[in-house]
């Protein structure tokens, strides 16, 4: 723990505090964590080091997710999209996942982890594969296309004020922020 | 403030000529990324959240182009830096000029985000080079074109510039360093990303340092340096203390463990424990530290008073496991219970007044305790939704927030899955047939049936409290040796087995009743805490019952003591014939005694407490882990599957286990004040049950089938604690304010009552104080702050009720509102009733498609003027502003394929300016009165 205490150096430790809900512990817990997770020979973090995203969805927190690839996509800086994460993205992710995170910020994480298309819209397709993460990957748990049908015209019923066939940002954040558990139940902690 | 506001003007001025000239100059794909970005950045503060997703690929294109200015910015921060060092030689003119020039640029900065930086910095390097004044005087001149030289605030602006750092300057850049000091304290709640957050901040920073120091006049600034530093330092401890204090929190790993394992659920009830060991700490403290180490350290030791020492019938046993087990013996008449203290007013060399600090110690536990579930209860149910509007969303609140994503183990999250779905294909099922009455009456019945049965299951329960207590209080008078283990413990093991066996009875009976599961399990919780309650109160009447008995078998004993005491003196000078009698010396051992009600209720609480413990445990044991053994090994030998079939593992029993530490703590609040040792066992016993039950759960359960989530049961939780602590408060309460405390035992022997110790202390204090409290207590006086009390919750709750529609109200408007705007944004025509209904009755826009967009303001006013009586909901200037923009943008509109798309056919004719026959449509659409907003 020492080593990565000096590793991180006091000045940038104590920015990460300001700009993240996570604290100095945290941190140096996620430091120690990503540092694990480097291969063995180059075990130094430098903010243009990599994680693939194969090595990030390793760990167990995030390993039986079913928005894991979702999560890595939405937080990665990376230019190829590929989801690999740098360190200050893997804070980024935590800090958005942490207790004291506001619901504003979970609600935006939580709309584009959900955007499947990056489009910025929860469409069809969009609420489509949701349901279909949320259901598991398995044949029996699946719905029917009819069933599918059914939900998605509830949900946009429900949540889709302007009618215009898609849920965006706003309403999405409106139905959230109604919600009693959702800032619960958004939490990924090391 | 007029300042600033000049300035962003010229701002925004500079960034349109930029653009233009951005435009003409590299038509690439480089400046287009820019100009995306730059539109994007003018309205970066409020629009900042909705525009990231879609902006997100703009971004990716602009990256390299950012990478560029950041290089830019550095430079510029670097001159800014020279600058600032060779600042203090400058004039004091100069000093003024540059101030605003570096806040201009500051304006700039936050307005365009970096992203025009390289061209204003370019800018300004022009001007530079062409020499100061005349930038200067150029930006004077901009100043006035765009003011248009009309308001008076620029000439007077333009004189106070003369003077060295005007006051307006000063609170303007005071404003701005605030404002920088806002952002750095905000920036971690914007969702960018860390490396834009960490260059703001970076950003932010070097401002504030820069500018801190230039604010504030001879002695003021020196003042204001240190405030700054204080400032600083105060941020810093802050962080230094909450770092402090989450390192603090104990079992945050094992939670967390349970927590990946089990989901959120079954951690909440760790979550509950650990807080409820938090609560135990402070109330420990208290007695430990106010009540129990005085009465060691200075008080008197063991054996030098009667009820300091075991009498001599019971010493020969004293010693005795058993006995010790039941807390009798040595620990009877030990420090743990109330009988052990003394009634002297002050012991020690600090004449700490015991007998006062135990009283106020007994009452303030409640009074800490109603504190902090009450805050508990308030903060949980701040944060989170209202949940006033459930039936609302439910299913995108199951599509959107049912994962929990705090499960990281394969299996529950499997199990997760298939509760998903099951919700899914239930609620979608529900939603179809929305309501099948099969057979009401046989259900009906049923419910009545099964409510019938847990009533006669309640009240049978009672009744079989209160006859075990009887029966033990008729035992206890028979000889100690001849009773059985059993016949000892009779009251404690039927109320554990009660406990034990009634809550899976009543989960039988429910089976009648057919409820959903989670109503069921409300129910379910409601019928167990009846029954704890219930079980509760039988044992406390019980109790009463013999605290009257022993208070008679007190009174003859102090008769009897009395009496014996005047034989003694009589028979002794008449015996010797002088009146000079010395004080009758007996052994502390052998002085007869009362029976010391207080400490017989402290034992009780205390065995209770120990068996209560007891059965959990082996309850655990059993229930859970030897299932789990024999589940597990004979499975290899069984005919059937034994861990999918008939016993299977257990499942973590949360409401069970919340209820039982919810009715643990309630023994611990009511036999608190008899026993300070209960505080202490407490404490031991969650510290125990954390390891104990955290291991269980781990090793031999399994994750719920139905992954039921934490949800609100919080604050449920919270309100059946609040509960108990105020029903174990009124016993206490009443026994300390009725009840005359024993003549021999406890500190407050020899009194009327047990409060009687505040009054003695209050006549020690000055008389004035005496007064005023005799003042307090007249009843008209409280009375009157009763009323006092009664208005201010009327009022309260009257404004709370406001407050309330307000924020209907006003969710009303803004939904309106974002209508209103996502019409306008897709061209679509507006979707309220009325203003349609106006629009197509005005002939000439429904006839030409684009109208001239000056013509607005006559349309407008026929517009205002018939609708006034009309449209009563729409607030008229902000209809009046909406039928202007609809104008505008119905006149830029080219045919807007996209409206026809998403928008389902409607009865009337395809959207845009109507054609038809103009009142036909507004009406025709059929929806009544309400706007179709929803």
């Amino acid at each position: 723990m020492g080593t990565t205490a000096s590793q991180l150096g006091k000045d940038l430790l104590s920015e990460y505090q300001e700009l993240t809900f996570l604290t100095k512990q945290e941190i140096l817990l996620a430091h120690k964590r990503f540092t694990e997770l480097l291969p063995k020979e180059d075990r130094t973090v430098q903010s243009t080091t990599r994680l693939s995203m194969e090595k990030i969805l390793s760990m167990p927190e995030l390993k039986s997710n079913p928005f894991r690839k979702r999560i890595c996509h939405v937080f990665s800086t990376s230019d190829t999209k590929d989801g690999s994460l740098t360190f200050e993205d893997f804070l980024d992710l935590l800090s958005a996942f942490s207790d004291s995170a506001t619901l504003e910020i979970k609600s935006h994480y939580a709309f584009r982890i959900f955007d499947f298309d990056d489009d910025g819209t929860l469409d069809g397709g969009d609420l489509e594969k949701l349901v279909n993460c949320l259901t598991g990957e398995t044949d029996d748990t699946r719905l029917t296309p009819e069933e599918m049908r059914q939900l998605i015209r509830n949900i946009l019923e429900e949540s889709d004020i302007d009618k215009d066939g898609t849920v965006n940002l706003s309403e999405f954040q409106h139905v959230i922020s109604r919600s009693p558990d959702f800032v619960s139940s958004f939490k990924i902690v090391l | 403030m007029e300042m600033q506001r000049v300035e962003v003007k010229v701002s925004d001025k500079d960034e349109i000529r930029q653009r233009t000239r951005n435009r003409r100059a590299k038509p690439s794909p480089r400046a287009r990324g820019r100009n995306g970005k730059q539109a994007d950045s003018d309205d970066e503060e409020e629009e900042e959240e909705d525009e990231a997703p879609r902006r997100k690929g703009r971004n990716r294109k602009a990256k390299a182009q950012e990478s560029d200015d950041e290089e830019e910015e550095e430079k510029s921060v670097k001159r800014k830096a020279t600058k600032a060092t060779g600042r203090k030689k400058k004039s004091a003119k100069d000093d003024s000029e540059d101030t605003e020039e570096e806040e201009e640029r500051g304006k700039k900065k936050k307005d365009g985000k970096g992203t025009s930086k390289n061209q204003k910095d370019e800018e300004n390097k022009e001007k530079k080079g062409n020499s100061k004044d005349k930038g200067k005087k150029e930006k004077e001149k901009e100043k006035d074109k765009n003011k248009g030289g009309s308001s008076k605030d620029t000439d007077s602006e333009e004189e106070e510039e003369e003077d060295s750092l005007s006051e307006g300057e000063m609170a303007a850049l005071k404003e701005e360093v605030e404002e920088k000091k806002k952002m750095i304290a905000t920036l971690r709640n914007k969702p960018w990303r860390l490396k834009r957050r960490l260059q703001n901040l970076k950003e932010c920073q070097s401002f504030v340092e820069k500018f801190e120091g230039a604010l504030g006049k001879g002695k003021g600034r020196k003042l204001y340096a240190f405030k700054v530093m204080m400032a600083k330092k105060m941020i810093k401890f802050h962080r230094d203390f909450d770092n402090f204090k989450t390192a603090c929190i104990p079992w945050e790993r094992k939670i967390k463990e349970v927590e990946s394992h089990f989901g959120s659920s079954v951690a909440s009830y760790f979550l509950f424990l650990r807080w409820m060991f938090g609560l135990n700490m402070v109330l420990f403290g208290f007695m430990f530290g106010l009540v129990v180490l005085p009465e060691l350290m200075m008080g008197l030791p063991y054996g030098s008073i009667p009820r300091k020492v075991v009498p001599r019938a019971e010493q020969a046993n004293a010693m005795d496991y058993s006995v010790l087990l039941d807390f009798g013996g040595y620990c009877q008449y030990s420090i743990l219970f109330y009988g052990y203290y003394n009634e002297e007013r002050t012991i020690g060399v600090i004449k700490f007044r015991l007998p006062l600090s135990y009283l106020l110690v007994g009452v303030g536990i409640f009074g800490y305790s109603l504190m902090v579930v009450i805050r508990t209860m308030a903060r949980n149910s701040n944060d989170g939704g209202d949940g006033g509007d459930e039936g609302q969303f439910t299913f995108s609140f199951k599509m959107f927030t049912s994962w929990d994503y705090l499960i990281g183990n394969p299996e529950t999250a499997d199990n997760k899955f298939a509760s998903v779905t099951t919700s899914f294909k239930e609620s979608i099922v529900d939603e179809q047939e929305n309501q099948k009455d099969e057979n009401i009456h046989l259900t009906r019945f049923l419910r009545v049936l099964a409510n019938f049965l847990i009533l006669c299951c309640l009240g049978g329960s009672g009744f079989l409290i209160y006859y075990v207590v009887k029966q033990s209080q008729e035992n206890a008078k028979r000889n100690q040796d001849e009773l059985t283990w059993f016949e000892n413990n009779e009251a404690d093991v039927v109320m554990s087995l009660l406990g034990l066996v009634c809550p899976p009875l009543f989960e039988t009976i429910a089976e009648l009743e057919e409820y959903h599961p989670r109503v069921a399990l409300k129910w379910q919780l409601g019928r167990i805490f009846a029954l704890f309650l219930g079980n509760l109160y039988t044992f406390l009447f019980a109790l009463f019952d013999e605290v009257n008995a022993k208070l008679e078998e007190e009174k003859s004993i102090k008769n009897a003591t009395l009496w014996n005491e005047k034989e003694y003196y009589a028979n002794y000078s008449s015996f010797y014939n002088t009146s000079n009698v010395p004080p009758l010396y007996i052994a502390p051992a052998d002085v007869v005694r009362g029976p010391c009600w207080e400490t017989a209720v402290g034992v009780e609480f205390m065995k209770l407490t120990v068996n209560d413990i007891e059965v959990t445990y082996i309850t655990i044991l059993i229930g859970d882990f030897f299932r789990a053994v024999i589940v597990r090994f004979l499975n290899y030998c069984w005919c059937w599957d034994l861990e999918a079939g008939f016993p299977s593992y257990g499942e973590f029993d949360i409401s069970g286990n919340v209820l039982g530490l919810i009715f643990n703590q309630g023994m611990i609040w009511m036999g608190a004040f008899f026993s300070p040792g209960l505080v202490g066992l407490n404490i031991l016993r969650l510290i125990s049950s954390m390891y104990f039950q955290v291991w269980a759960v781990m090793a031999t359960n399994v994750p719920h089938e139905r992954v039921f989530k934490a949800s609100k049961s919080n604050n449920f939780y919270m309100g059946l604690l609040l509960m108990v602590l105020f029903l174990s408060l009124l016993p206490v309460i009443y026994i300390i304010m009725t009840m005359p405390p024993s003549f021999d035992c406890g500190p407050f022997s020899g009194r009327e009552k047990m409060y009687d110790v505040i009054m003695e202390t209050l006549q020690e204090l000055p008389p004035f104080i005496g007064t005023l409290v005799g003042y307090a207590t007249n009843p008209g006086l409280i009375l009157s702050a009763v009323l006092l009390m009664v208005l201010a919750i009327y009022y309260l709750n009257v404004t709370s009720k406001n407050y309330e529609n307000a924020n209907l109200e006003l969710r009303k408007k803004m939904q309106q509102a974002r209508d209103e705007e996502k019409n306008r944004r897709n061209n679509k025509e507006t979707t309220n009733e009325a203003m349609q209904y106006l629009e197509d009755l005005m002939p000439n826009r429904s006839l030409i498609p684009p109208p001239p967009v000056e013509e607005p303001p006559p349309d407008n006013v026929i517009e205002k003027g018939k609708k006034s009586p009309k449209v009563a909901k729409q607030p008229g200037a902000a209809a009046n502003a909406k039928g202007v923009n609809l104008q505008k943008e119905v006149s830029l509109a080219s045919p807007n394929p996209r409206s026809v798309v998403t928008r389902p056919p409607q009865p009337r004719g395809p959207p845009g300016p109507a054609r038809g026959p103009p009142p036909g449509p507004g009406r025709g659409r059929g929806r009544g009165a309400h706007p179709p907003r929803r």
